[in-house]
């Protein structure tokens, strides 16, 4: 399994903001993504993530040898960023339900449980996500990022929000998530970056 | 299908809890047919005149409510989440149910009550229900993909009508022509050409819309 980048430009209203980025990230590896704020990292990752088009250069995901096309990235890749929402007026177990429904995951309910635990949101499945303080919403996208069980996870600033159990929590996740698979993540926490195997700096 | 009927449940499901959508077109025609039969008190309006009104009440019911479904989604940041999860095309079909689910709830309300407090015979009724199940559709496919284009601009409530009732004129004109006839005759015949009209204008609609929608979605 490996995710490659090559040559990706941006620019917004004529200023460039990335401009050949490239880097390549194989399985049971991470990258971090560094860089003054409004330096491009989230625009990187919103590309990566096919939230936002590219002017130049390309992806390629290839898994058990075969190229996977960018149409179908999404079913390989979860993002947790704080741009990214859930439903307010459901409660946490049924966002999860929602996932799971429209990627097909199997034994939903116990999966869903077994990580709503996992990020310490045990007895509030049943809550509205409404109710959720800052921290609890975050926590509740990682769940969210994790139910499909991706190749790649990509996070934007993975521990804004959180309080120290939540930052473990998360430094968990990542640890797991990149001695198996690929994780990206853009951070300008120092703290963050013992995880990373490799890191890029964007800067505009 | 099964995902837009996921998607579907799932604004169901936000729509009972908030009830924003629904308050908004119910309120809408309840006040406007409030409004009218007040403004017109005891002189008896010929068929001609209610089938208009008729349909002017549904068209802006619906013009109040459809674009709740794409607006929602973006002004409480979770399109895209919705984008990362589903594709566009199960998008559009779920969003697309939802708003003909909505205006069908509206309309089963709605015409029962104008033909009420109006006290006239549908001499049809048969082909009126056809007329205002296909004017539904019609109206549902054409608010839905206008929905997606206003979502992300800044004056989205001014621009939603404005953009909207060139498409959906046809369906407003035909709707009047095909009621007017429903009041007053019986003979089918008479009713076939704008039936006709209205279903390819369906066809026509939500094929274009469905097939628009993805480079709507994903600009």
């Amino acid at each position: 399994m490996k995710f490659s980048v090559q040559g990706i430009s941006k620019s917004f209203n004529f200023r460039e903001v990335l401009k050949d980025i490239s880097f390549s990230v194989p399985a049971g590896k991470s990258l971090a993504l560094t860089g003054h704020n409004g330096s491009g990292k989230t625009t990187l990752l919103r590309i990566l993530c096919n939230l936002l088009r590219a002017d130049a250069g390309k992806m390629v995901f290839e898994k058990h040898g075969n190229e996977i096309k960018p149409v179908h990235f999404k079913n390989h890749f979860s993002l947790v960023g704080p741009y990214l929402q859930l439903y307010d007026e459901l409660t946490a177990f049924e966002n999860l339900e929602f996932l799971a429904r429209l990627k097909n995951i199997e034994d939903t309910d116990n999966k869903i449980y077994e990580i709503i635990n996992m990020t310490g949101l045990k007895g509030r499945a049943h809550d509205f996500v409404k109710t959720y303080s800052s921290g609890m919403k975050q926590r509740l996208k990682y769940a969210f990022a994790l139910l499909s069980e991706p190749d790649i996870l990509f996070l934007d600033e993975p521990t804004s929000n959180l309080d120290k159990q939540g930052i473990e929590v998360v430094y968990n996740i990542m640890e797991e998530q990149k001695a198996k698979k690929i994780l990206i993540f853009a951070t300008n926490d120092e703290s963050d970056l013992k995880f990373a195997d490799g890191i890029i700096s964007v800067n505009a | 299908m099964h995902n837009s009927f996921t998607i579907f449940l799932k604004d169901i499901r936000q729509e009972l809890r908030s009830k924003a959508a629904l308050n908004s077109i119910l309120l809408f025609a309840i006040v406007t047919l409030t409004a009218i039969s007040f403004s017109i008190g005891s002189f008896a309006l010929n068929t001609d005149i209610l089938a208009a009104m008729l349909w002017i009440i549904i068209l802006f019911s619906a013009l109040s409510g459809f674009s709740h479904v794409f607006l929602k989604e973006e002004e409480s940041r979770t399109a895209d989440t919705l984008k990362l999860i589903a594709s566009p095309n199960d998008i559009f079909w779920g969003k697309l149910l939802f708003n003909l689910v909505l205006l069908l709830l509206v309309l089963f309300i709605i015409v029962p009550l104008f033909i009420a407090v109006f006290n006239f015979d549908v001499k049809n009724p048969g082909m009126f229900i056809i007329t205002i199940a296909l004017g539904a559709i019609g109206l549902s496919a054409g608010g839905t993909i206008v929905a997606a284009i206003i979502a992300k601009a800044s004056s989205r409530g001014a621009l939603f009508s404005v953009l909207a009732f060139p498409i959906l004129l046809p369906v407003i004109i035909l709707g009047i022509t095909i009621t007017r006839i429903a009041f007053k005759k019986t003979e089918i015949v008479l009713f076939i050409p704008e039936i006709q009209a209205l279903a390819a204008y369906c066809v026509i609609v939500v094929t274009a819309a469905a097939l628009l929608f993805e480079y709507i979605w994903n600009d």
